[in-house]
């Protein structure tokens, strides 16, 4: 048994590679599949990886309130550009009360746009925060050079804290602290560098300047709402208790009687991580379907070439019955031939798709991202497994025919 | 008990519903060793005699006896095991695999049986053929002449009792023709049961008894008188 299978493979092996030209431009459908396959698994997984790393990295026992009703997984209002102005900083306010949320261990409002910092005659394009003296604490951020503004400053001092990447670009090596900077003709001194943070959530934390929430919000933007609020809770058991009861005071505060006329979200990230898998998730279904669709068309690929193989070698296959193979070994020895096409296409797919994730890990971390190269023998399996269960499929049509020729007909056949 | 026995063999193809009679009842027995010749002219069912004889086709009525058994009732797997162990057929055609060296064309029977030592055999067979220095010669290499012995090699490589050869020179000028004759008539002489099919005399007389068919119908058996020996061309032989 075992000896005619290595036989029958021997004699496959021969066919194959007889018909070189033929027979991979046959299973390049089988390579393209796999290969894509095995690519966007590669790059869908470094990616998922990234972002998960990093929003763990923020924490998570953070809790943020967004203006505007949204519903568990979907985007906020904001993703659209509506922009919704119910959230003040009197709820923050609110939520600074320790008898009423002994959990929230530090709070911030949140106001966020582009500007562009001039000092003396040189002037940078950035984007500009606009937020409380709990900032560091919550981002879980250092300062390196002075401090950070205060309780007392956050009411309105004209002070700002640079990012690290604005620093170096403006100053260099001079001491930028005591400085004086203008945003929109409004002068703030600097009183802090921020720590080097690097690239957090697909954004450079270093390209920002900081400044107290009223500055941004009246001096630069003119608006009387803020953006979002982020808030720390001291334990991640006591994460869903504060929404609940921050979901609670904002609907005392906005006089709202029904949760579907909520005019703000709260979320942790625990459920941003969940809003992520289900995008990965109905992306990795995507996938499927895609891989599906292209290794049926190679399957039928394949079938098309199996039957013209079986109709050139008819007869052979009329010479194979008269020295003895039974209608069984004719027949499995066109499934091995289909099955090894379809196998010799997955491994080449495999190889291309391995290596050009790999070039993409090096070119990701080359571009600065901390990119994982991720390929899972499971999905090696699995691509390989199923070209090969492809091949035998699809070539069970073609085998039958061939095991059940006549013999003599197959030794006649011109 | 005769190698071969058959009673009252009758064979018709069906074509959408037209019926054609190609054998109409034929009797014979061939015994171990024999060397017969089936002559008729094109058309009177030789090949479609052979074909049955050989067990890639069955009849449409009456008995076939091999070595003694009725078998009628041998399903498809039995029969191809009998013609890989006890059967060689030469074709016309030579029918060998192209883009394949004469060593593993003459190989071909063994991946079907479990015997082993599959290059030794198969260069047995093709020395004795004469064809031991071209084992890895591809099929498009070789003569006409060179090719009808690879088949022979073929047919020989699991030690059949029988041979059963289709006009084997019918393709061949009359020298490799002669070779191949040659080649036959050696093998009877080791003790190989031949049948040889033909439409000419000239061949069928290297034979040692003559079935002539017309039609479909035995008209004559008989041994042959004056028999024929293909000339020794001092190559070949063991
Ligand atoms: N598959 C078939 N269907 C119908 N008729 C056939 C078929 N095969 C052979 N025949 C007919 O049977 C007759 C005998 O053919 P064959 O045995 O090949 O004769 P021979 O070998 O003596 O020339 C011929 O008339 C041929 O046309
Ligand atoms: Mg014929």
């Amino acid at each position: 048994m075992i000896i005619s299978w290595i036989k029958n493979i021997k004699q496959v092996y021969t066919a194959i590679l007889s018909r070189k030209a033929r027979s991979f431009l046959t299973v390049l459908g089988i390579v393209i599949g796999v290969a894509g396959v095995i690519i966007i698994l590669s790059l869908g997984a470094g990616a998922q990886s990234l972002v998960l790393s990093q929003i763990t990295k923020l924490g998570t026992n953070l809790i943020g309130v967004l203006p505007g009703k949204s519903n568990e997984t979907g985007p906020p209002a904001q993703a659209f550009g509506i922009q919704v102005t119910t959230l003040i900083q009197e709820d923050v306010v609110a939520m600074q009360d320790k008898t009423r949320f002994p959990h929230i261990t530090d709070i911030a409002g949140f106001v966020t746009g582009p500007a562009t910092i001039i000092w003396r005659n040189q002037n940078i394009d950035t984007n500009f925060v606009g937020t409380q003296a709990a900032y560091p604490k919550i981002q879980d951020v250092e300062v390196a050079e002075g401090r950070f503004f205060d309780e007392r400053e956050e009411l309105g001092s004209n002070v700002i804290v640079l990012g690290f990447d604005i620093k170096q670009e403006l100053f260099g090596e001079t001491d930028a602290i005591g400085e004086v900077v203008k945003i929109k003709n409004v002068p703030l001194q600097v009183v802090g560098v921020m720590a080097r943070q690097g690239t957090v959530a697909f954004q450079n934390q270093d390209d920002q300047v900081f400044m107290p929430l009223n500055i941004g919000q009246q001096q630069l933007l003119g608006i009387k709402y803020i953006q979002f609020i982020r808030g720390k809770v001291d334990s991640s058991d006591n994460v869903d208790s504060t929404i609940y009861e921050v979901e609670t005071i904002l609907r005392e505060r906005h006089h709202i009687s029904d949760p579907e006329n909520d005019d703000f979200s709260v979320r942790d990230l625990a459920s941003a991580v969940d809003t992520l898998s289900a995008i990965t998730d109905s992306l990795k279904l995507f996938l499927v379907v895609m891989a599906g669709i292209s290794l049926v068309v190679g399957g039928i690929g394949i079938m098309n070439i199996m039957l013209v193989t079986v109709a050139e070698r008819t007869r052979e296959i009329g010479l194979r019955k008269a020295v003895g193979a039974t209608n069984k070994q004719i027949r499995n020895q066109f499934l091995i031939e289909s099955g090894a096409l379809t196998l010799s296409g997955g491994v080449i797919g495999v190889l291309i798709g391995v290596v050009i994730s790999y070039l993409a890990a090096i070119g990701a971390r080359l571009a600065g991202f901390d990119w994982d190269f991720v390929v899972t023998p499971l999905s090696i399996i699995l691509a390989i497994g199923v070209s090969i269960l492809t091949g035998v499929v699809f070539g069970l049509y073609p085998a039958f025919k061939a095991a059940k020729l006549n013999p003599i007909e197959a030794l006649r056949y011109e | 008990m005769s190698l071969i026995e058959i009673k009252n063999l009758t064979k018709d193809y069906v074509n959408e519903d037209v019926v054609t009679p190609v054998l109409k009842g034929i009797d014979f027995k061939i015994e171990a060793g024999e060397f017969v010749a089936i002559m008729g002219p094109s058309g009177s069912g030789k090949s479609t005699l052979m074909h049955i004889l050989g067990f890639l086709d069955r009849p449409s009525s009456g008995k076939y006896l091999f070595q003694g058994k009725d078998t009628t009732e041998f399903d498809d797997q039995m029969l191809a095991e009998i013609r890989n162990e006890s059967i060689g057929f030469v074709f016309q055609a030579f029918n060998l695999l192209a883009r394949t060296s004469v060593l593993e064309n003459v190989k071909l029977p063994l991946v079907y049986s479990k015997r082993e030592n599959h290059d030794a055999m198969a260069t047995k067979a093709l020395e004795g053929v004469g064809l031991g220095h071209r084992l890895n010669f591809f099929t498009n290499q070789i003569s006409g002449g060179e090719k009808q012995r690879v088949a022979i090699a073929r047919a020989l490589v699991n030690e059949p009792k029988v041979i059963f050869a289709d006009e084997p020179t019918g393709n061949l000028d009359s020298k490799s023709g002669n070779t191949v004759m040659k080649i036959l008539q050696d093998l009877n002489d080791q003790g190989k049961t031949i049948i040889l099919v033909t439409h000419e005399m000239d061949t069928a007389e290297h034979a040692k008894r003559l079935i002539r068919i017309k039609d479909g119908q035995i008209i004559l058996d008989e041994k042959i008188k004056q028999r024929k020996l293909a000339k020794d061309q001092g190559e070949l032989i063991k």
